[in-house]
């Protein structure tokens, strides 16, 4: 049985000073810096809590930015729903009612951070399915997957643009009690659901033209899909 | 923005469903549903006061609730306490770490102003033509 390493900080990855925020090196950023400087406004979705940096980031370079959360948003108690056998099942419908309710071929560039990682099992091929619609063609998609070596305890980060090939990493935790802990207690912690390998992120993004992996020290491997 | 002694203030008891217009400047504690149209004047949304509406200011901060989309011809600030579910279009955004927002920024900064081309200063005798705007690829010949 394969033991979990727990995660070694890489050189990349360094502690800022007195705040609980990492800061990384990102080579898929890098690898967008061009389309961010691009003279035409973009239109952007960033896919996770709502980010100060980003917003001011990217509407400093003239971009539209929409903001959503999935990952909170599939956290809410009213997706909870049961199938014919009684498990336990999202209630699709309602979350996409809700939820990326955009117009067809609207984004030029989605930030999907490490959504596809946390998120139930049973939204992510949906969201997938959902973004590649809402893209234009040729608009970009970012994503990342953490490794095997990652381990089952890898903290949520959520992403922050503070430059053109560096984010800054901050733990997050859900708004709403996700399960019973240990000690009975209500847990907040975004547990990582699933390990992508190479083949199911191909699997997961066959309707996209093309993909692009970037892999880093971190235990985390950077995908750049096209629509 | 104009201190909140200033501002007209709707209390955290009071609740109002309609087209909420004016020319100065407001604070809302409560409950607002319609619109808000203050068109050159600033708006403060208070840390107990939710907003169902359609914005028009010139300026807004935002410590508590809003559902709609927001026009604020200069500036949008969204304070830590700050939930707000819309689009917001303004000239310029601040957004305090721990605010909440689900919707679209769209900043258009204010148009630059059209600048009178500086003329070449005048030269000297050998050059007794006054300076006139230069042609693409001419260069001017130092005397």
């Amino acid at each position: 049985m394969k033991i979990f390493r727990s995660p070694t900080v890489s050189p990349e990855v360094k502690p800022a000073p007195g705040v609980e925020r990492l800061t990384r090196r990102s080579s898929g950023l890098r690898e967008l810096a061009r389309l961010l400087q691009s003279e035409e406004p973009l239109c952007v979705l960033d896919l996770g809590s709502t980010s100060a940096a980003n917003i001011r980031y990217l509407t400093e370079r003239g971009h539209k930015i929409y903001s959503e959360d999935l990952l909170e948003a599939s956290t809410d108690p009213e997706l909870v729903t049961k199938d014919v056998d009684g498990q336990r099942l999202l209630d699709h419908k309602h979350f996409f009612s809700e939820n990326l309710a955009y117009s067809n071929a609207q984004f030029d560039l989605v930030l999907c951070w490490n959504l596809a990682d946390y998120l139930d099992e049973s939204l992510v091929k949906p969201v997938v399915a959902r973004l590649w619609s809402v893209m234009k063609p040729g608009g970009v998609l970012l994503a990342f997957f953490h490794t095997r070596e990652a381990g089952p305890d890898a903290p949520c980060y959520r992403y922050h643009i503070v430059s053109p090939d560096i984010l800054e990493m901050q733990h997050v935790r859900a708004q709403r009690d996700l399960r019973k802990g240990p000690t009975g207690a209500g847990e907040r912690s975004f547990r990582l659901q699933r390990v992508f390998n190479n083949r199911h992120i191909e699997n997961l993004f066959r309707d996209f033209t093309s993909i692009k992996f970037f892999l880093t020290r971190d235990n985390v491997r950077e995908v750049l899909v096209v629509r | 923005m104009a201190t909140e002694v200033d501002f007209a203030h709707i209390g955290k008891s009071v609740n109002i469903k309609g087209e909420l217009s004016g020319t100065e400047d407001l604070y809302v504690g409560g409950v607002v549903e319609g619109s808000i149209d203050l068109a050159g004047n600033n708006l403060v949304i208070g840390p107990n006061g939710q907003v169902k509406a359609k914005v028009q200011v010139k300026g807004v901060v935002i410590e508590g609730k809003v559902e709609g989309s927001i026009r604020a011809t200069e500036r949008a600030e969204l304070r830590k306490t700050a939930v707000v579910v819309g689009d917001i279009s303004t000239q310029r955004i601040v957004v305090e770490d721990g605010a909440s927002f689900v919707g679209k920024v769209d900043v258009q900064p204010e148009a630059t102003k059209p600048t009178t081309p500086k003329l070449a200063p005048a030269q000297p005798a050998t050059n007794p033509s006054p300076a006139a705007p230069r042609t693409p690829g001419e260069s001017v010949r130092k005397s």
